[in-house]
């Protein structure tokens, strides 16, 4: 690496580090769409495996190349305009689902020092980030000029802002006890304390003393990505594909990638906030990148699991379980974490 | 303040949920339903007008068509309804394969709309369980009737055929390997009530693998539990029957109220539900796949020991055997004006109703002595039970309306005909 940097950055002067970045992005975007590309195929395998089917076996050794032929059709597929569609809206919305979707991605330290953007304020980025991508949901659904995508975009507005504020205050845990809004620290933080020193860091990380905002974290990002059992803003079975309903071809397929490119970004960042990010569970193993993707896939299964298990919330039961239950149960953890960080019993210190 | 309209929405005919064509007109405050108008006739085929174009037995396959979750127990109120007209004693044997077959069905149906119900709440998984167990009737369907939905297999005086001694079984090939094909063969190395014997054990089996998955799922149960409730007397008053009626707590079964053929010599219990929601319309009919489980156990324990015939031997109604055919000349005088002719059915009118998978469905028979009905009436219980949609979905949601869709159990060739 280091000579190809020496060799290149002669050739660019002083534009060089603008085209490190561009590579450095290049670098982090294309594996993450070979990641949600297969991302789709591991689904349909693991959901088919579970309803004693076999999944796509088709195309391809393994049926492996299935996604690609899925990309294939939906590139060269029309995309078709409703008539009385806002056209300008109608375009932007996709583009803002799958852009914030994959710029959230810049502060994500996927070992230590391999981050794109080092930078301070990265847990208020990446938050902000997500929210924008509300809004290409929102516009989309405007947009299309149908009922069912109006009801899918009413539905998301509610749902997804009011997850956010679970997710936040969750998140307000973490940064209270990791003292720090820089996500590399966070991670480095979990490496420290009484059970890492035995060589146990797994005892360490977040996920125990905020076991309650672990698991909340963890169902708001399934709430945040609308996986099932919150699916209620695309709901198949009720207004068939929500804010997606009027799209085709690439413009839905953006939606498609925004939505899967979420999903591995929030188990990413549970991995990240409560699981010690690269940190090796165990002394004797080595902290590795290996151990975040092997985190986050295990999230992903997770995810998978239960969109095979668990039938559909309604909306207003979700409504409940987010205001009534979560952000209660979170205010509540908050005090308590701040007490006892206060008190000579702390770990953090 | 403006002036804030409700908002109109065209759930179907062309939607997932909409269980075939059902066009349903929502009026909704927001997300609450105030007021639901469905839109039916998409699926009409005539069917009632058809059967007087045709002689009296070239309208049983009509039947199967109509509730097609549910095939052979169609049948059965129209060939009773002529045997009835007729006045024919129908053979015991004949009679229980036909209970057999009833209870075969009711299990698919209930297999599909509990399956297609959960599909619908959004539990896709149940679907396909279901239909792992739904595949193993139809084996039994296509091994006895030779085709794997729509039977045909009831006639006037009994059924086409006794049931087969073997049943086919899968063979080795280029997707299916040796050790494969001997799994699936495990259960069908016998006759055909061996293999529905071995269905009938292991079936209250399956109910439990789908009981784990959705009876006391917290989701599940907040999604069922107080929607489209209907109280008894309403049920009532609205014309229910079935698993609607008996959800909301009133034992009423034609199998045990008026028994047919021979229900009142088999066990079985009538469950019915407390509340009249949807939670208690899904216990009842998983309760009732149980039962029906238990009546085919008894049904083949009986046809296991009693071997006789199957149709009446009554040649004006029932064809000669091609033996006898061939080499009779009464009997092929017989077999010829059966099958130029048909049948022909004493003048008067008839009502045959039996206890189907959704409720009651009738026959109303009017002949004029000739070989085809003067008219033809069906009475299904789907469409009774659409009637009531608006009044159960109002003031609930319009993922409750999908909820109250799937616990009416509609099926629209039963509905439009």
């Amino acid at each position: 690496m280091g000579a190809m940097v020496q060799y290149l950055q002669p050739l660019f002067g002083e534009a060089w580090p603008l085209v490190w970045t561009l590579l450095k992005i290049i670098g982090i975007i294309l594996p993450l769409l070979i990641c949600v590309a297969y991302l789709t195929f591991w689904e349909r395998k693991v959901i088919g495996w579970m309803q004693v089917r076999i999944g796509p076996n088709r195309v391809g050794p393994w049926g492996l190349l299935q996604p690609i032929a899925d990309g294939m059709k939906l590139v060269f597929k029309e995309i078709i305009v409703p008539t009385k569609a806002s056209k300008g809206l109608y375009f932007i919305g996709p583009a803002m689902a799958f852009a914030t979707a994959l710029a959230a991605w810049a502060v994500v330290p996927f070992s230590d020092g391999y981050v794109l953007a080092n930078i301070n304020a990265g847990v208020l980025y990446l938050l902000a980030m997500t929210s924008v991508g509300i809004y290409g949901v929102i516009i989309s659904g405007w947009a299309s000029n149908s009922k069912y995508a109006f009801y899918g975009a009413m539905r998301s507005a509610a749902q997804m802002v009011s997850y956010e504020i679970a997710m936040g205050f969750a998140l307000v845990c973490v940064l209270m006890v990791s003292s720090s809004l820089n996500l590399t620290e966070i991670v480095r933080g979990q490496g420290r304390g009484m059970f890492a020193g035995m060589g146990l860091g797994i005892l360490s990380w977040n996920w125990l003393p905020l076991l309650p905002m672990f698991v909340i974290y963890l169902v708001s990002g399934i709430a945040e990505t609308n996986r099932a059992p919150f699916d209620v803003v695309e709901g198949e079975s009720e207004i068939v594909a929500g804010h997606m309903v009027e799209y085709s071809g690439m413009a839905f397929a953006m939606f498609f990638l925004g939505e899967y490119a979420n999903m591995i970004l929030v188990s990413v960042m549970t991995s990240i906030f409560f699981l010690g990010g690269w940190l090796s569970p165990v002394g004797f193993l080595p902290d590795s990148f290996l151990w975040l993707a092997a985190k986050a896939c295990f999230i992903l299964f997770l995810f998978l699991w239960f969109r095979a298990t668990f039938p559909r919330y309604r909306y207003d039961q979700i409504m409940r379980l987010g205001w009534k239950v979560f952000v209660p149960l979170c205010m509540f953890w908050l005090l308590l974490v701040g007490v006892w960080m206060m008190s000579p019993l702390s770990i953090w210190k | 303040m403006a002036d804030i309209q409700n908002y109109t929405l065209n759930f179907g005919p062309q939607h997932p949920a909409a269980h075939g064509v059902l066009r349903l007109v929502l009026e909704l405050d927001g997300e609450v339903v105030v007021r639901a108008d469905p839109h039916i006739g998409l699926l009409h085929r005539a069917t009632e007008k058809l059967a007087e174009q045709k002689t009296w037995l070239q309208s049983v396959p009509y039947m199967d068509r109509l509730d097609y979750t549910s095939m052979l127990v169609n049948e059965h109120p129209y060939v009773m309804a002529i045997e009835k007209l007729l006045g024919i004693e129908v053979p015991l044997r004949a009679q229980y394969i036909r209970v057999m077959f009833d209870e075969i069905t009711r299990i698919h149906n209930h297999l599909l709309s509990i399956g297609t119900q959960a599909l619908d709440v959004g539990a896709m998984t149940m679907v396909l369980y279901t239909f792992r167990e739904r595949e193993d009737i139809i084996d039994i369907l296509e091994a006895t009737t030779g085709a794997r939905m729509h039977g045909a297999y009831y006639r006037p005086g009994g059924v086409y055929r006794d049931l087969p001694d073997r049943m086919p079984r899968y063979e080795v090939n280029k997707f299916k390997n040796a050790k494969t094909v001997k799994e699936l063969n495990a259960a069908r190395e016998g006759s055909l009530l061996d293999f529905v014997e071995d269905f009938a054990d292991r079936f209250p089996g399956n109910c439990d693998d789908y009981e784990t998955l959705l009876t006391d799922n917290r989701i599940w149960k907040q999604r069922l539990v107080d929607i489209g409730i209907v109280s008894p007397e309403r049920a009532l008053q609205l014309g229910f029957t079935g698993p609607m009626l008996r959800g909301s707590g009133i034992e009423w079964d034609l199998r045990r109220k008026q028994p047919y053929e021979v229900y009142e010599h088999l066990e079985f219990d009538i469950p019915v539900g407390v509340n009249g929601d949807c939670y208690d319309r899904y216990l009842v009919r998983m309760e009732e796949m149980r039962q029906s489980s238990r009546i085919i156990k008894q049904c083949v324990a009986w046809l296991r020991q009693h071997p006789g015939p199957v149709i009446t031997d009554n040649h004006k109604v029932a064809p000669p055997s091609r033996e006898k055919m061939k080499g009779s000349m009464e009997e092929l005088i017989h077999h010829f004006k059966l099958f130029t002719e048909g049948i022909h059915v004493p003048a008067g009118e008839v009502y045959a109703g039996i206890e189907h998978a959704k409720g009651e469905f009738g026959v109303y028979l009017i002949s004029d002595g000739a070989n085809k009905p003067y008219r033809m009436k069906l009475r299904s219980a789907a469409f009774t039970h659409l009637s009531a949609m608006d009044e159960m979905a109002r003031g609930h949601m319009i993922a409750d309306a999908v909820t109250i869709i799937g616990t009416m159990d509609i099926v629209f060739g039963d509905v439009d005909r």
